[in-house]
C-alpha cells in the first residue's frame, strides 16, 4: 500500500488487501474517512446522517475478528457509504424526504446485511433526490448536494450524494439506486464507475420502493474492479424479494482483465443525434475508440423505439410511484400533520401536502392520473406495451453486437438552480438511461474525459446478466484513459 | 302493483388458516393482545416486499376444485388502492383481471325439496387488513394490525340467488365446504368468514338488473338473513312509491336492526388496479393441481349422499351429521366400530349426543362419551345386555362421569333375562292385581301393558321386554 498517499485516496482492493494483512486496522481506516468527511461535507453535503458511533463499534468488531484469527472476508474493513433510499438498521432512513423525519428502520436491506456480513463498514447515508426522484440531487428534503469537481454545480441525481461521496474520496464504494439512471447518471457527471446491473440481479428488498418494475441497486466506486467487488458482494438470489434472479453470481473482479479482444461493440443512431454537448460526444467517442484500441470491433446499430422512452418511462414509473408512496399517511410512522380537529381525510391531505416536496407530489399526481379509471387504456397500458417494444429493440440489437455504447448523460454537470424551473428540461437529462431500465439490462457509467474540465460518462450496455462481460468492456476503457482516477481540483486536466 | 323478483350475488371472504400470513413469514392467530402478530412486511414498512405463502395458492386450488372451478393456468395479484389506517400499504394486494379460479357452482338444498345450482363467477386470494377501533369517548381511533396480511379467498357467486333463505344455505353449503377442506375455521363471530351482499329487485319477468344495492356487516347466519329481508323490503317500498333505489354501500347495525348508507356511489373508490410488480405472474402445474384433486377430503355433499345411499340415514339426519367435519368424522369413528348398525348409530348421535351438548353448550370436540363408548353402548344394547332405556341411563352417566358403558353395566347389573327369576316376578305381579287379570281373560288382551308396566317397575326397568311379554301371556293364558 502506497505509504505516501492519503489513505482516503485508496481503493477498495487496496483497503481490503491492507486490513486483511494487518497492515492496517479497521478503526484507522474507518476514521481516516470519518475524518475526510468531517473535512469536506459541510461544502458537499453529501451525507444526510453520518453513523460515526455505529461504523466504529463495527471497525472494531472487524478488528477483534482479524486478532482473533477469523479469515478476512471479501470487504473487510472497508467503509461504504449507503444512498438513503436504502434501509438501514437502527439508521435513520428518510429517502431523502421530510416524509420519512426520524424513521429508524427495525431491519437491514438484504445488500446491508450482504455489505456487513462481507466485513463492510456502514458509515453513513446519503444524500439524494426525494424518494429519488430527480436528476440533481436538488429535490433534497436535507438540502442539495455539491458536485466535487465544481461546487456550484450538481452531482447528478437521484443517487447524486453516493456520487459525490465517492468522487470526493470520502468513501471508496457506495450503494445508489437506479430506477431510470439514478446511478449511472450521477456518477457520469463525478466522474466515477456506477453500475446498474440486471434487474433483479441484486435483491430489492430494503430498497425504498419508487417504481418497482424499474428500481434496482447498484455499487458506485471509482475503479472498475472496484465496483466488481462491490457486486459480488451485493449480487444474488434472496427469497424474500419474489422478482430477484436465482442465477449464480460470477467472479466479477476476477474476469474483468480478460480482455475485449473481437467484441461487437455497438453505436445505437438513435443515441448521437442533436441535443448532446459538443464536449461530451467528443469524450465519448474518444471513449469509443479506446474500446476500438482493446480489440472491439465497432457497428452502427438502431433502436427504433427510443423516442418514446422518456414518455413511457414517465407513464409508469409514476404509476408505480402513486402507488408505492400511498403508504405514506401519517398513521405509522414519518410525518404527520399537526392540528386538532383533523377529519380523517385532511389528516391524509395535510400529511401529504406537507411530507412530499413538489416533485413528489407532482409524479404521485401524474401517476395517479394515469391509472385512474377511463385514462388506464390509454396511458398505463399503452405505455406497457412499448415498453415491450423498446426491449425488443434491445433484444434484436443484441443479436448483432454484444456491448452497445452511447453517452451516459447529455451534458456534464449543470450550475446548481439552472434547470429547476423546467420539469421537462430535468426529465431529458436521463434520456440515454431510461431505455435499458425499462427493458431492465445492465448498464455502466464510466468516466471517458472531461468537458470544460468536468467529467465526461460512456455508458455500456449489455444483455440481461451480462455483468461480466459489461466489466471486462469497462475495464479495457479504463486501461486505455490515462485520467482514470483523475481526482477533482488537483491535478485534473 | 307488480310483483317483485328478489336477485342477489355474494362475495364471501375467509380467512385462510395457514401458519404465516399471505406474504411474509409472520405467523397469525393467537394474538393475545393487538398488534402482536406484526413484521415489516404486514405493517408496510417502506421496503418491504411481497412473498408469496404457498399455502395459500394451494387453500385457493382447493377450493376451486371442490366448487366445480376451472384453475387457471396463469394467474396474477393486482394492486386495489384506498386510503384507510388500517390498511398499511395504501393498496390491498388482490386479483383482478386474472383470478387463480373461475366459473365454479355448488349445489343449494331448497326449502320445499329439491336443489339449485348457484354459479360461483371466481375465486380469489388477497391479503385481509387490520382492524380499526374507535373510541369516541376518548375522541380516538386505535389500529390493530394483527390481521394485516392474513390470507382471504374471496368467493364470488353469481347473481343468482333468489331469496334470504337461499343466501342462507348458500353460505351453510360454501362455510361446510372450507371447514370440510380444513382450509378455514370459518368463524363467523370474529370475522373469519364473512359476506358481503349485492341485492336489487326488478319486476317478475323482466330482464334487467336492477339498482343494486351493496350490503355489509353482517356476522351470523342469522344477522344475514335479518338485514337482507330487511333490505328487500326497503328496496321494495321504495320502488312500490315511485322512488328509485341509490346505487350506494349500505351497513347493517345488527343492534337497531335496520340498514343505512355507509358510502353513496359518488364517493365509490376508484381502485386503480394495476398488475403488482412485485410479484411474478403464478404458474400453476397442472400435475400439482392433479395431486391436490386426488388428495381432497371427502366433500360434505358425497359424505352426506354417502351416508343417505350407502347407509340409507334418513336426509335430515344425513344433513345434521354433515353439519361439521368433526362431527361427521364423529359419526364415522362410531360406525367404524365392527357390528355397529349405522341407523341407530345416526339416530343416537344426532338426537342423544348432540342433545347433551347442546344442554351443556359443547362442541362436537368436547363430547365427554367417546366414538368407541358410544359404539360400546350400542352394541351392549344390541347384544340385549341392556335394554334401549337402560341405554339411555348409562349413556347419561358415561356422559356426565366419564366412566365406561361396561362399568355402568356392572355396577347396576344388565338385563334379566333369566326366565325363572322373571317367572317368579310375573306370577307375584299377577297374584297381586287379580281384577286385571281377570279382565284379560275375559278378552281385554290390552291389560297386558299395565302388567308389563307392574313387571319393568318391580325390575327397575332390566327386565328384558320381550321375555316378559311372552311370561306375561303364557301365565295369564294359562
Amino acid at each position: 500500500m502506497n505509504q505516501e498517499r492519503p489513505l482516503h485516496r485508496s481503493s477498495v482492493r487496496e483497503l481490503r488487501d491492507a486490513v486483511a494483512s494487518g497492515e492496517r486496522s479497521a478503526e484507522e481506516v474507518t476514521r481516516a474517512h470519518l475524518d475526510r468527511i468531517r473535512e469536506t461535507d459541510g461544502d458537499w453535503n453529501a451525507f444526510i446522517h453520518v453513523a460515526d458511533d455505529a461504523a466504529l463499534a463495527a471497525a472494531q468488531a472487524v478488528d477483534q475478528r482479524r486478532s482473533a484469527g477469523e479469515p478476512a472476508r471479501a470487504l473487510e474493513g472497508v467503509p461504504v457509504a449507503i444512498k438513503d433510499q436504502i434501509v438501514t438498521k437502527g439508521i435513520p432512513t428518510t429517502a431523502g424526504s421530510r416524509m420519512l423525519k426520524g424513521f429508524v428502520p427495525p431491519y437491514d436491506a438484504t445488500v446491508v446485511e450482504r455489505l456487513r456480513a462481507a466485513g463492510a463498514i456502514i458509515i453513513g447515508k446519503t444524500n439524494q433526490d426525494e424518494f429519488a426522484m430527480g436528476s440533481s440531487n436538488e429535490n433534497s428534503a436535507h438540502g442539495p448536494c455539491a458536485n466535487p469537481w465544481d461546487g456550484t454545480r450538481v452531482p447528478g441525481g437521484s443517487s447524486g450524494g453516493s456520487a459525490a461521496a465517492v468522487a470526493g474520496g470520502q468513501v471508496p464504494l457506495a450503494l445508489g439506486t437506479d430506477t431510470g439512471g439514478s446511478i449511472r447518471q450521477p456518477a457520469s457527471l463525478c466522474g466515477v464507475v456506477g453500475l446498474k446491473p440486471t434487474y433483479g440481479r441484486v435483491s430489492r428488498r430494503g430498497a425504498i420502493a419508487f417504481a418497482s418494475s424499474l428500481d434496482q441497486i447498484g455499487p458506485l466506486g471509482r475503479t472498475v474492479e472496484d465496483v466488481a467487488l462491490g457486486l459480488e458482494v451485493l449480487a444474488g438470489a434472496d427469497s424474500r424479494d419474489s422478482t430477484c434472479s436465482t442465477e449464480p453470481v460470477q467472479d466479477y473482479s476476477a474476469q474483468i482483465e480478460e480482455g475485449i479482444a473481437g467484441l461487437r461493440v455497438g453505436l445505437p443512431e438513435e443515441y448521437f443525434g442533436e441535443g448532446i454537448e459538443p464536449g461530451v460526444l467528443d469524450s465519448v467517442r474518444e471513449g469509443v475508440r479506446r474500446l476500438e484500441a482493446e480489440g472491439a470491433v465497432v457497428q452502427p446499430v438502431r433502436l427504433p423505439h427510443t423516442e418514446y422512452s422518456i414518455a413511457t418511462y414517465y407513464l409508469l414509473a409514476t404509476a408505480e410511484a402513486s402507488s408505492n408512496l400511498a403508504r405514506y399517511d401519517g398513521i405509522r410512522y414519518g410525518h404527520r400533520a399537526e392540528g386538532e380537529d383533523l377529519g380523517l381525510e385532511e389528516l391524509y391531505a395535510q400529511t401529504r401536502a406537507e411530507g412530499f416536496g413538489p416533485e413528489v407530489r407532482r409524479r404521485i399526481m401524474l401517476g395517479t392520473f394515469a391509472l385512474s379509471s377511463g385514462y388506464y387504456d390509454a396511458f398505463y397500458d399503452k405505455a406497457q406495451r412499448v415498453r415491450t417494444l423498446i426491449r425488443d429493440d434491445f433484444v434484436a440489437a443484441f443479436e448483432q453486437v454484444d456491448v452497445l455504447a452511447t453517452p451516459t448523460s447529455p451534458v456534464v454537470a449543470f450550475p446548481r438552480g439552472s434547470r429547476v424551473d423546467d420539469p421537462l428540461q430535468m426529465y431529458l437529462m436521463d434520456i440515454f438511461t431510461l431505455s435499458a431500465s425499462l427493458a431492465g439490462l445492465p448498464g455502466i457509467s464510466v468516466p471517458c474525459g472531461f468537458s470544460d474540465g468536468l467529467p465526461v460518462g460512456l455508458q455500456l450496455l449489455a444483455a440481461p446478466l451480462q455483468e461480466s462481460m459489461l466489466l471486462r468492456a469497462a475495464r479495457a476503457h479504463e486501461r486505455q484513459f490515462a485520467d482514470a482516477g483523475a481526482w477533482p481540483g488537483e491535478g485534473g486536466p | 302493483m307488480s310483483d317483485w323478483e328478489t336477485v342477489i350475488g355474494l362475495e364471501v371472504h375467509a380467512q385462510l388458516s395457514t401458519a404465516t400470513k399471505i406474504f411474509s413469514a409472520c405467523p397469525h392467530g393467537g394474538a393475545q393482545g393487538p398488534n402482536q402478530n406484526v413484521d415489516p412486511v404486514s405493517l408496510g414498512l417502506p421496503g418491504t416486499l411481497p412473498v408469496l405463502n404457498r399455502d395459500v395458492v394451494r387453500g385457493a386450488v382447493m377450493m376451486g376444485l371442490a366448487t366445480g372451478s376451472t384453475i387457471a393456468s396463469v394467474c396474477r395479484f393486482a394492486r386495489k388502492h384506498y386510503f384507510y389506517p388500517d390498511l398499511p400499504k395504501g393498496y390491498q394486494i388482490s386479483q383482478f383481471d386474472e383470478p387463480i379460479c373461475e366459473h365454479g357452482f355448488v349445489n343449494i338444498p331448497l326449502a320445499g325439496g329439491g336443489e339449485k345450482r348457484i354459479g360461483i363467477t371466481r375465486i380469489h386470494m388477497e391479503d385481509d387488513a387490520g382492524k380499526t377501533v374507535h373510541d369516541p369517548q376518548r375522541g380516538v381511533s386505535r389500529v390493530d394490525y394483527n390481521r394485516a396480511g392474513v390470507p382471504l379467498i374471496e368467493i364470488v357467486s353469481e347473481p343468482e340467488l333468489s331469496h334470504p333463505d337461499e343466501v342462507v344455505a348458500y353460505l351453510k353449503i360454501l362455510h361446510r365446504i372450507v371447514r370440510f377442506l380444513g382450509i378455514s375455521d370459518g368463524n363467523m363471530e370474529v370475522g373469519n368468514f364473512r359476506c358481503d351482499a349485492n341485492i336489487s329487485l326488478r319486476p317478475v319477468g323482466s330482464e334487467v338488473l336492477g339498482t343494486r344495492a351493496e350490503l355489509k356487516n353482517m356476522n351470523s347466519f342469522r344477522n344475514v338473513h335479518r338485514a337482507l329481508i330487511h333490505e328487500v323490503e326497503r328496496q321494495r317500498r321504495v320502488l312500490e312509491g315511485g322512488g328509485e333505489v341509490v346505487q350506494e354501500t349500505r351497513l347493517w347495525d345488527d343492534v337497531a336492526a335496520r340498514t343505512e348508507t355507509m358510502r353513496s356511489k359518488e364517493d365509490a373508490h376508484d381502485y386503480r388496479y394495476f398488475n403488482d410488480p412485485d410479484l411474478l405472474p403464478i404458474h400453476l402445474d397442472e400435475d400439482w393441481i392433479r395431486e391436490l384433486k386426488a388428495s381432497l377430503p371427502e366433500l360434505p355433499a358425497e359424505r352426506e349422499a354417502r351416508y343417505r345411499d350407502t347407509l340409507g340415514l334418513g336426509a335430515y339426519d344425513a344433513g345434521v351429521l354433515t353439519g361439521s367435519p368433526e362431527l361427521a368424522d364423529y359419526y364415522d369413528a362410531v360406525i367404524g366400530v365392527p357390528g355397529t348398525d349405522p341407523k341407530k348409530a345416526a339416530n343416537w348421535v344426532s338426537t342423544e349426543l348432540l342433545g347433551q351438548l347442546a344442554r351443556e353448550d359443547k362442541d362436537i370436540g368436547e363430547s365427554p362419551v367417546s366414538p368407541a363408548q358410544l359404539a360400546r353402548i350400542l352394541a351392549l344394547m344390541e347384544e340385549g345386555t341392556i335394554s334401549s332405556k337402560m341405554a339411555k341411563e348409562v349413556f347419561d352417566r358415561v356422559f356426565r362421569e366419564g366412566i365406561e358403558p361396561d362399568a355402568v353395566v356392572a355396577e347396576v347389573g344388565g338385563q334379566i333375562t333369566d326366565s325363572d327369576q322373571l317367572l317368579k316376578i310375573v306370577r307375584e305381579v299377577i297374584g297381586e292385581n287379580p281384577s286385571q287379570a281377570d279382565q284379560y281373560r275375559e278378552g281385554k288382551t290390552q291389560v297386558l301393558g299395565f302388567f308389563v308396566g307392574r313387571v319393568m317397575a318391580a325390575t327397575r326397568g332390566k327386565a328384558n321386554p320381550p321375555l316378559v311379554n311372552e311370561l306375561l301371556k303364557k301365565e295369564l293364558d294359562a
